[in-house]
């Protein structure tokens, strides 16, 4: 029985044997008395108990990457090397620290070690001395005292970073590999952690547990943890599984493995599929994209979960892998139900497939309370492959109007065939009139998102029609 | 000079380096503490008719279940009235504690809480304010403010509108949640450290439940999360429920609410309807004002009286209302409790008159600013309450400031410009004031007491009554002490709260926390001062009165002679049995308010400002961006100017979130919807105006206030008013010039879609349809 949890924590080795897997990092340090990450929420929304993992970018590079402790399992920080606001002061406050006092960016200060991991991390970022500072960097942050200006402008008036810098030293030596591991027989009703390295021990470790609950991020999986105070037997993260970290940009498609994490595709794409990377910057936050994938978005297959919207206009294929091998299924058939999808028990998504050439037109929209950093009301992605004015191809797909995200096919085969036009438009908007009967909850009444059906539309129009 | 100057919060160094501690973080300095976690009842209204604790008991490393059976004293923590049972078998609100789980771990007290079976009967809820007035349940007799004749003034008024606007209520979410740890010590006695903005009160309700007298009951406040007023009354049961269970179990024991109980549980700012009258002439000039409110004070009164008085003292905002009428009740619903938050109601009340002013403005084609200026108090005018408006010059003097430094005119012809060239995309652009009244309107709130303590190397302690929830009140303390004693910043050390320090004292809340125990400090810093400038006199040889202690030295005003270090003079001092502390105390004076008359003289003074804001809309989905905003606010002379710029700005943004995103959102069986951050929205940086242009007013010295500063904690939050009625101008603009632009509040995207769809006439089509 394997109950040894060890990983290295502000530069020094420490252990977490026999902890439940349940237990998130946040907690695990407040209990230690490592109390300068604070808990606001619980649930990755406001960013107090963000820490810094040291971790291998898609560049090949070291880098400090910020996520929230609440939402991390501890069994994720095996063999990893973890920094908290503790750590930072070397001696003398952190440059950032320093921005952060002189600018007045603290008053209640409870919000603020949470600034300060965000900021830390954008500190070392290689792009900050070309792009300047990156303000999604502290987005995923709240504070309900400054208003944020004196937090804002302490990013930006961070200097360089010196070349003696002992914490840059570290960015240049190789971070620790997300390694297999297994916690077994930890506590006393026998709860168990896996971490294969490989797909094929993965799909055997699911056939042996076919209870077990996959994680990947844990941007859901720890929510319900955290907020239902589900306890699970049996988890099996896919984190460590190098099959579902690829990314592949071939001729014929686009294939992202399931387990790379949205911040990663983001900076992997680079230009190749706008419509993706107008949704990206859209979705949670930087800390949460840190870890959140597209294979939980979605297997969660919430019906505001803002990827399928996307990859429904895209006409992705999902791969799904069991130990008795792989299938595809299209997007369209993979959301049965309100949460459900069409995995069979001990399957798994591998990676997406975004087919190629993609439509010339792509574009997301969502509908939400706050720009940044929120789940959406609506949301709606819209794909038009236009050929000499005529549409040859409609895909109109929307989430937060039914059970599960969808696609208004009426009104895509209104569109087909005909150039793109007032007169079409108006065409589909007829056909969009009461394809959904959304439902009213705290995010939007149901005659909103009713309303926002064809208004998206027409906002899609009305944008392209300017260009 | 230690007063003025700009410096960091004086925690500032521990809250970046995550050493500053909080209540929750105390927990493992206490060993063997137990953890609660509250048995809810999952209904509006209920009766619990059994409850069943072994499952709970059975769960390892349960303790305890506590329970209406281990109150040793009174049941009750309600404060304005006995109206708040602490385990109650009658449900009043969704989501009500009935017990609490007393764990090892806190793991076992949830599994533990989660095991407790209980037996409920539901009832008929009474949910929002319309079900309240219908069913006629209220905590409050009717209430008014009056003068004139409103009536007759509306009846010869040329012209007169109506309207109707509700305010949704707000969330204060602290980011540090409700928390207590309560222990014993070796007499019995029991130490509570709690996240209170209230410690006296915290220990009077700790005393109640104990049966104990207060001197039995120590509690401290050691800093606070953020507080907002949410932490005024009710962080009173969270530490009754820890210290029962201490004594219960003689053992140390931590409660701590997470986000989504703390959501539950906790109380918010009142949703408001108002429904008013207003009377005006061709030129916009208010004749009569009529407004009618109600608040939803949830089910118990907690602080819902005097809330609503505040709203009623700010319904006329920074306007002269001659023949006006404000009245109304609290409404008692099945509702958490609604308490104090930043403004506490003088927002509610701010907003009607705003939202009447555009209404004027708009059915006389008018530009709102226009209306809202000419209607402005002037030097010598008196309130609706009869209180001389001082310094009313200021108004007009703050609002022509902004009005040249924002640029506004030019950027109003601009945003037209903008308008005609953008038929899917509207700006707006509106300026509103801020008049705000400083004072507890309970007048015996209007104390406080200090302690200063000054050890034999010249070091200094201060204690004064004041809690800090991240207002910098204790930096200004420390200026004030700094300043009033002559010696160094870095000599004071301003001490935790704790009641057994300064007894008695007053919430720190209404914004009066450092002009009230800075004038206590000061003066028993100044008896200090006194006493050494006597003993340095008898060292020196000289007149005492001649000599001044400045920046730790003792020397001449007039800098001639010898100097000494204050250190040196302390030493004699102490040799020559001189005291070295003193307690000081300060009363506001010449306040006094006869509520039956609707008369008097409430607050000490006002503080004024005034907000520019510009906003984007955008057609299709009604989201928006808040482009750019001036603000210029006065705060006297600052005691500490970026304390002040960060009050300033927080409490706008603050109130952004109130007016714009933060909707609290109850489904129809009472349960609270929005109970965490994923669903409860409050602004991020990305909310944050690109152009945000803050200055504090120069030269505005108020006389009779502790070096010459005024309060700034709830007053800037109202400056945000701006960004809603340039909200409501920008979705006039997709109308033909509507005669009124109706706009619910929070005005979240959907809410400013359907104002546009209403002036565009769709709303109207869409029904026909
Ligand atoms: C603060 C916050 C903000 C968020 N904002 C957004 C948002 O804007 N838009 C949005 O769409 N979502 C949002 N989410 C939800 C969440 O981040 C996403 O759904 C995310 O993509 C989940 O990925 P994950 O790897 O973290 O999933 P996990 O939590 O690890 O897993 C989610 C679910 O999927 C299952 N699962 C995971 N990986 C696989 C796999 N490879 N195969 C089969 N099943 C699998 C798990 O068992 C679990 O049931 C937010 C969440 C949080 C906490
Ligand atoms: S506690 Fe709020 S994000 Fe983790
Ligand atoms: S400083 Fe209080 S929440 Fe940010």
């Amino acid at each position: 029985m394997a109950s040894e949890l060890r990983f290295t924590l502000n530069g020094a080795p420490v252990s977490a044997d026999g902890a439940d897997p349940n237990t998130t990092l946040l907690g695990w340090l407040r209990a230690r008395g490592l109390t300068g990450s604070k808990e606001g929420c619980a649930e990755g929304e406001c960013g107090a108990c963000a820490v810094l993992f040291v971790r291998e970018g898609p560049d090949g590079q070291t880098r400090y990457t910020p996520v929230n402790g609440c939402l991390v399992l501890l069994g994720a920080c095996a063999g990893q090397e973890v920094l908290t606001v503790e750590g930072l002061a070397d001696g003398e406050l952190h440059p950032v620290q320093r921005a952060m006092v002189e600018l007045g960016g603290s008053q209640c200060g409870y919000c603020t070690p949470g600034f300060v991991v965000s900021l830390f991390a954008e500190y070392y970022r290689r792009g900050r001395a070309e792009e300047g500072f990156d303000l999604e960097s502290i987005a995923g942050n709240l504070c309900r005292c400054t208003g944020y200006r004196p937090i804002r402008d302490a990013g930006r008036g961070l200097p360089m970073v010196d070349d003696a810098d002992p914490r840059r030293a570290r960015l240049g030596a190789p971070a620790p590999a997300v390694e297999a591991f297994t916690l077994e027989g930890a506590t006393e009703g026998g709860r168990r952690f896996f971490r294969p390295a490989t797909l094929a021990e993965a799909t055997a470790i699911y056939a042996r547990h076919p209870d077990a609950r996959l994680v990947c991020g844990g941007t859901d999986l720890v929510v319900e943890i955290n907020q239902r105070l589900s306890r699970f037997e049996t988890i099996l993260s896919l984190e460590g599984v190098a099959e579902l970290r690829a990314f592949d940009d071939a001729e014929d498609a686009l294939t992202i493995g399931a387990a790379v994490p949205l911040s990663e595709i983001e900076e992997r794409l680079d230009g190749a599929l706008p419509i993706l990377e107008e949704l990206l910057p859209l979705f949670s936050s930087r800390l949460i994209r840190n870890r959140a994938t597209l294979g939980g978005n979605l297997a969660t297959a919430s019906p505001i979960g803002d990827s399928p919207p996307v990859l429904l206009a895209l006409d992705a294929e999902v791969i799904a892998v069991s130990a008795e091998g792989e299938r595809s299924i299209p997007i369209d058939a993979l959301f049965t139900g309100y949460r459900q999808t069409s995995l069979r028990p001990g399957e798994l998504i591998a990676r997406v497939r975004i087919p190629k050439p993609f439509p010339t037109v792509g574009r997301f929209f969502k509908v939400s309370k706050r720009v940044h950093d929120d789940i959406s009301c609506v949301a709606a992605g819209f794909a038009l492959s236009i050929e000499d004015g005529v549409v040859q191809r409609a895909r109109l797909a929307y989430g937060g109007v039914a059970a599960t995200p969808a696609r208004a096919k009426a009104a895509e085969a209104a569109l087909e065939g005909k150039p793109w036009s007032r007169a079409a438009v108006d065409e589909a908007k007829a056909q969009l009139a009461g394809a959904f009967t959304p439902m009213t909850d705290q995010r939007g009444s149901a005659a909103y998102r009713a309303a926002m059906v064809p208004s998206l539309l027409e906002k899609l129009w009305a944008e392209t029609e300017a260009r | 000079m230690s007063v003025g100057k700009a410096i960091p919060h004086e925690s500032a160094e521990g809250h970046v380096t995550g050493g500053a501690l909080y209540t929750d973080d105390l927990v493992t300095r206490y060993p063997g503490c137990l953890h609660a976690w509250p048995v809810q009842v999952l209904h509006a209204r209920a009766t619990v008719d059994a409850m069943r604790v072994e499952p709970a008991l059975a769960v390892p490393g349960v303790v305890t279940v506590l329970t209406a059976a281990d109150v040793i004293g009174e049941n009750n923590t309600g404060v304005a009235r006995r109206d708040e049972v602490l385990f109650d078998t009658e449900v009043h609100y969704w989501g009500q504690a009935v017990a609490w789980v007393l764990g090892e771990t806190e793991e076992a007290a949830k599994m533990g809480a989660l095991a407790v079976e209980l037996d409920v009967t539901p009832g008929d809820a009474i949910l929002g304010i319309e079900a309240a007035i219908a069913a006629e349940s209220f905590h409050t007799e009717p209430g008014q403010i009056a003068r004139g004749d409103v009536a007759a003034a509306m009846k010869a008024a040329p012209r007169t509108l109506s309207g109707e606007l509700f305010v949704g209520g707000q969330e204060h979410f602290y980011l540090e949640t409700h928390a207590a740890i309560a222990s014993v010590d070796e007499a019995g006695s029991v130490l509570v450290q709690s996240s209170t903005q209230h410690p006296t009160e915290t220990q009077e309700i700790v005393a109640r439940v104990l049966a104990r007298p207060k001197n039995q009951v120590v509690v401290q406040s050691l800093r606070m999360g953020g507080a907002f007023g949410g932490k005024e009354v009710q962080a009173n049961p969270i530490a009754a429920v820890a210290a029962l269970g201490c004594v219960k179990t003689s053992r140390p024991v931590r409660v701590r609410l997470d986000r989504a109980r703390d959501f539950a549980i906790s109380g918010k700012r009142h949703p408001f309807l108002g429904r008013y009258e207003i009377g005006f002439d061709d030129t916009g000039r208010v004749l009569a004002f009529d407004l009618e409110l109600w608040s939803d004070g949830g089910y118990s009164l907690d602080l819902s009286a005097p809330v609503f008085h505040r709203a009623l003292f700010h319904a006329d905002n920074a306007y002269h209302l001659r023949d006006v009428r404000v009245r109304g009740r609290v409404c008692k619903t099945n509702a958490c409790s609604h308490t104090a938050f930043r403004g506490f109601g003088g927002p509610q009340g701010m907003v009607m008159i705003e939202d009447a002013l555009d209404a004027v403005a708009r059915a006389l084609r008018v530009p709102p600013h226009v209306v809202r200026a000419r209607n402005f108090y002037q030097p010598g005018d008196t309130t609706h309450y009869e209180q001389e408006v001082s310094q009313a010059d200021r108004i007009t003097r703050i609002w022509d400031d902004l009005k040249r430094s924002s640029e506004f005119d030019a950027r109003w012809a601009e945003v037209a410009r903008f308008n005609e060239a953008h038929p899917n995309e509207k700006r707006g652009l509106a300026i509103t004031p801020v008049k705000f009244g400083i004072s507890f309107t309970a007048k015996h709130f209007n104390q406080a007491g200090a302690l200063v303590l000054v050890y034999k190397d010249g070091s200094v302690q201060v204690n004064h009554g004041g809690t800090e929830m991240g207002q910098g009140l204790h930096t200004k303390m420390q200026q004030v002490a700094a300043q009033a004693l002559g010696v160094p910043l870095e000599r004071v050390r301003v001490m935790p709260t704790r009641t057994d320090k300064v007894p008695n004292t007053s919430a720190t809340a209404a914004s009066s926390g450092s002009d009230l125990n800075g004038a206590a400090i000061q003066a028993a810093c100044e008896t200090i001062a006194e006493r050494l400038r006597e003993v340095a006199g008898r060292m020196l040889a000289i007149d005492p009165g001649e000599l001044e202690i400045a920046d730790g030295v003792v020397a001449r005003a007039d800098g001639q002679g010898e100097a000494l270090p204050f250190a040196e003079v302390v030493e004699r001092a102490y040799l020559d049995r001189v005291q070295l502390s003193a307690t000081g105390f300060y009363r506001t004076p010449r306040i006094h308010f006869d509520e039956a008359a609707g008369r008097g003289r409430p607050f000490h003074y006002f503080a004024y400002g005034a907000a520019a804001c510009e906003v984007e809309v955008d057609r299709f989905t009604g989201m928006y961006a808040i482009r750019r905003v001036d603000i210029l606010h006065d705060v006297g002379d600052s005691l500490s100017p970026l304390v002040d710029l960060g009050q300033v700005e927080g409490g706008f943004m603050q109130g952004v979130g109130w007016l714009t995103q933060e909707e609290l959102w109850w489904a129809p069986d009472g349960r609270l919807g929005t109970v965490n951050a994923s669903t409860y929205k409050l602004p991020t940086v990305g909310e944050l105006p690109e152009e945000l242009h803050v200055r504090l007013l120069p030269k505005a010295t108020e006389p009779g206030v502790v070096y010459g500063s005024k309060a700034v904690g709830e007053p800037p939050f109202m400056l945000a008013i701006s960004v809603r009625e340039a909200l409501r101008q920008a979705v006039s603009a997709f109308g033909e010039a509507p005669s009124s632009v109706p706009l619910a509040s929070p005005a979240t995207a959907e809410q400013v879609f359907w104002a546009i769809e209403r002036v565009t006439g769709a709303e109207e089509r869409r029904a026909a349809e």
